[in-house]
């Protein structure tokens, strides 16, 4: 499975690079996907999720082929 | 509904006449529009804001304001709302987001025009990252409540 994964803002600098590309063997949430990418770095209480640019739970699963985004609560307006 | 993101200064007044204006959907039938501007400070939390840069995530952002701007339209009797917002670089005095509701009496034009601005607030992504006067930058951490 092939899954494109973004980060914005914070967490683009917490992550040190915008985007990754991974290729999982069965299907993963977007927590075990962010321990996968980042394994020294705790994901923020605060972390949003989106698959696929609508909002998700850390808990939901990421299909094949989708677009994962990690960031922060959002502060526009 | 129109929905638009600006690397470019709004001009607030200017986009509603030209808006209005143009709008063949408007003319003549509506009783009221209420509107609201964002516009950015010079200060935030006791320190002096130089300039401001508000990141967002193409085509998520976009995306999200539609389904802001059709939840208070299904839920206000609205004509029809305009959504301005900028990106990219920023200065004290921009005007940051412009939100326009139109509808035949004021109370859905009130409600609806608040009720998408304080979503966009907590919904829309946007991030902005502040240069303070001393030189150092800080992402903003979290929106403030809309009544205090």
């Amino acid at each position: 499975m092939s899954i494109r994964v973004r980060y914005f803002a914070s967490l683009k600098e917490t992550a040190g690079r915008s985007e990754d590309r991974i290729q999982i063997q069965e299907p993963l949430t977007a927590r075990e996907i962010w321990r996968l990418l980042n394994p020294d770095k705790a994901a923020p209480e605060t972390m949003l999720a989106a698959i696929n640019m609508e909002y998700v739970s850390l808990d939901a699963l990421v299909s094949d082929g989708a677009e994962l985004a990690f960031f922060p609560p959002v502060t526009g307006g | 509904m129109s929905i638009i993101l600006c690397e470019q200064p709004i001009e607030p007044w200017k986009e509603l006449e030209a808006y209005q204006k143009n709008s063949t959907l408007l003319k003549g039938k509506y009783g009221a529009c209420n509107i609201f501007t964002g516009v950015m400070r010079d200060f935030n939390q006791g320190d002096t804001v130089e300039s401001m840069y508000l990141e967002h995530y193409p085509g998520m952002t976009e995306l999200q304001l539609k389904h802001i701007a059709e939840q208070g339209m299904r839920q206000w009797s609205v004509l029809d709302c305009l959504i301005m917002h900028r990106v990219g670089a920023v200065a004290p005095n921009d005007t940051l987001v412009l939100v326009a509701c139109w509808a035949v009496h004021r109370g859905d034009a009130f409600d609806a025009c608040r009720f998408i601005m304080e979503t966009l607030k907590t919904q829309a992504p946007f991030w902005k990252k502040e240069t303070l006067a001393t030189g150092r930058t800080r992402w903003v951490e979290k929106n403030s409540e809309g009544y205090q």
